[in-house]
């Protein structure tokens, strides 16, 4: 009998150092919706992601999901994460919000980062990074370059990120040249490089001589660099697909947020109910090198994120019209975090009509 | 008029790697079997022949190897599905599934290398020419052997004896095997030549439509090819005409978003799969006709009595 009692509480004591060594260890795990080599936005987070994991060593494992689709499938993906004893989970898509709200609700101990997002609850944090700021500069860039000035502009969805992306392109465009005007083609994919490429030739074939994008594959870069036009760059440094194409790209820098996050959780000062929303000041956005341009425009690229950077300049600062022509934004107005999150109407000049 | 050039350009290009994975599956199934891997053959092949191309320097050697894997990949469900008699619906969509899976372990050392385009025909004053020269004389080559293997499937299927062969294969097993037709070597022979096909559909994709490898990028033209061949019943130069048609629509839609015309672009998204379809079943609406081509022993395994 006695025998019997020292064995189970050996055992006991087994398990419970195997399971505190197991424990030392805190999971924080994330879910992409491409794969982890698409050269553009699930890349800049799995890089993101290795950054994380080099800078905080072996108190943190990390666990990665990759080409899980939106919609139900993704439910169960996250749900099997929380399960299996994540402490944080990262949810990398926009489609994922509604998803990741469910699966928070029945693990009120996980807790949850969802990107690009709008809803949160006392697990749920929404992070951002604020693209328009990238897509103004390119915009800038595209009014002094384009001879034509018409710039072809490739669009996934109809989303208020896609729209706003769409606007601060625009709008940066015309402040260096006011009579620029924006053909939009949506291909309604994230992810089709066959089809982005496509869209790319009907738009060059219509006479632009600019193409920038909001999808994620390097196919509309490959088009440009044939046919002798220039492009910008998504998510990710495409410069190899475009190497006398890319003028600069609009870079995503996840890492550094991931670190700090992740630390947060571990020491228990991670906060739900957030919305965190940073921008080129913040290093979670950035310009690859400004290249194929003459100086002057560098000169002008260079500046205007200076002045993004030190808060000198809004992207969204008025007079700005919208499409039918009404006031939007009053001279020297700026607009606010909401209307730009929730945003579902262009500005003037876009040659499209916003697929509702 | 170099505009309406460049426009056919893309709508060839576009049509091309899913008539000649159509052509492929159109043989198959033809001789009775139902091959459901298109999409994930054709992917191996985009990966293979994208790695021999960047390993070798040569996008023809690239070519070769994409054919190459694809019916490597090919014979994979042939000994599953014929020499074991599986389930060819469910052999077939695993296939695409272990594809897409492992073209992404081969690939991912070439993410984001820089392909090396497959050239385009270029004869000095022909190719020139205004107006056609670049449609006729200036096009990769890998369109040429689309339009040759579109006329040869069709002259081989129905003016050779070998092709009476495959098709009695594919109307009734049974029957071709009291004939004293060897049928599984025949099919073993069609599920290649489909696989092939597959396999240079993909070369396409990543030596020609878009030369550079990144995971999934077929996004489901094996589907469409599949359901081309269907809708062409079963016919060469009907699928040839859906390919072209359904590249048509691809394209003039993007134009027509382009131009800001307001239509909705979810719709016109839509557009090149309704108008395929339908006109398609237009063509197709004689019964009669289409229970003729129709393989009636599609699908439906082969087990000799010994």
């Amino acid at each position: 009998m006695r025998k019997i009692v020292f064995a189970l509480a050996a055992t006991l004591a087994v398990t419970a150092v195997t399971s505190a060594l197991a424990e030392d260890k805190y999971k924080a795990c994330f879910i992409y919706v491409g794969s982890k080599t698409d050269g553009g936005w699930t890349q800049a987070h799995e890089v993101g992601r290795e950054y994380a994991q080099e800078k905080l060593g072996d108190k943190v494992e990390t666990v990665a999901l990759e080409n899980v689709p939106e919609g139900p499938d993704a439910e169960r993906a996250i749900e099997r994460f929380a399960r299996s004893g994540c402490g944080i989970i990262f949810t990398t898509s926009f489609g994922f919000m509604d998803p990741t709200l469910a699966v928070a609700a029945k693990f009120p101990d996980v807790k949850f980062e969802h990107a690009t997002g709008y809803k949160t609850a006392p697990n749920v944090t929404t992070y951002n990074s604020r693209f328009y700021e990238g897509r103004y500069i390119i915009g800038q860039i595209a009014g002094k370059m384009s001879k034509t000035g018409v710039a072809g502009y490739i669009a996934s969805f109809p989303i208020p990120e896609v729209v706003m992306g769409i606007n601060g392109f625009l709008h940066g465009a015309r402040s260096v040249n006011p009579d620029f005007k924006l053909k939009v083609v949506w291909v309604n994919s994230w992810f089709d490089a066959g089809k982005e490429a496509d869209a790319a030739k009907a738009l060059i074939d219509q006479g632009v001589d600019i193409i920038t994008q909001h999808t994620d594959s390097t196919g509309p870069m490959q088009v440009a660099e044939e046919r002798g036009i220039k492009a910008f760059g998504q998510a990710f440094d495409q410069i190899k697909a475009g190497p006398t194409a890319q003028l600069t790209a609009i870079e995503d820098t996840w890492g550094p947020y991931y670190e700090k996050q992740i630390k947060a959780a571990m020491d228990g000062t991670w906060q739900g109910g957030q919305s965190s929303w940073d921008g080129l000041k913040d290093g979670i956005l950035s310009m690859a090198p400004y290249t194929n341009m003459p100086d002057d425009v560098k000169a002008m690229a260079e500046e205007t994120q200076a002045k993004i950077e030190s808060g000198e300049l809004h992207p969204f600062t008025g007079p700005i019209n919208k499409q039918d022509g009404s006031v939007w934004l009053k001279e020297g107005e700026v607009s606010d975090d909401g209307t730009l999150l929730g945003m579902n109407f262009y500005i003037e000049g876009v040659d499209d009509k916003l697929p509702q | 008029m170099d505009i309406a050039q460049n426009i056919l350009l893309t709508i060839m290009t576009a049509a091309t790697p899913l008539l000649i994975a159509a052509i492929g599956e159109l043989v198959v199934e033809r001789s009775g079997v139902l091959n459901l891997g298109v999409e994930g053959m054709m992917v191996i092949g985009a990966v293979c022949g994208f790695a021999a191309t960047i390993l070798s320097g040569s996008p023809w050697i690239g070519m070769l190897a994409a054919i190459a894997a694809g019916a490597v990949a090919s014979l994979l469900f042939g000994v599953l599905t014929l020499s074991l008699a599986a389930n060819q619906v469910a052999t077939g969509l695993s296939l695409t599934l272990l594809g897409l899976g492992l073209s992404g372990m081969i690939g991912e050392s070439f993410v984001g290398s820089a392909g090396i385009k497959l050239a385009s025909l270029d004869i000095p004053v022909l190719s020139d020419i205004p107006l056609i020269g670049r449609l006729v004389f200036g096009q990769d080559p890998i369109f040429y052997i689309s339009l040759i293997l579109t006329g040869g499937v069709a002259w081989f299927l129905f003016r050779t004896r070998a092709g009476l062969t495959l098709r009695a294969i594919g109307d009734n097993h049974a029957s071709a095997h009291a004939l004293g037709i060897n049928v599984l070597k025949i099919r073993y022979l069609a599920v290649m030549f489909g696989g092939a096909c597959a396999g240079l559909a993909g070369a396409h994709l990543s030596l020609v439509y878009t030369p550079q490898w990144v995971e999934n990028m077929t996004a489901g033209r094996g589907w469409i090819a599949l359901a081309l061949v269907v809708f062409a019943s079963w016919r060469p130069w009907r699928v040839l005409g859906g390919a072209y048609l359904f590249g048509a629509v691809s394209i003039g839609q993007l134009h027509a978003q382009a131009l800001g015309f307001g239509i909705p672009s979810q719709f016109l998204s839509a557009l090149p799969y309704v108008a395929t379809i339908v006109v398609l079943v237009i063509i197709s609406r004689d019964r009669r006709l289409t229970l003729m081509n129709t393989p009636a022993s599609l699908g439906q395994p082969f087990v000799p009595d010994r």
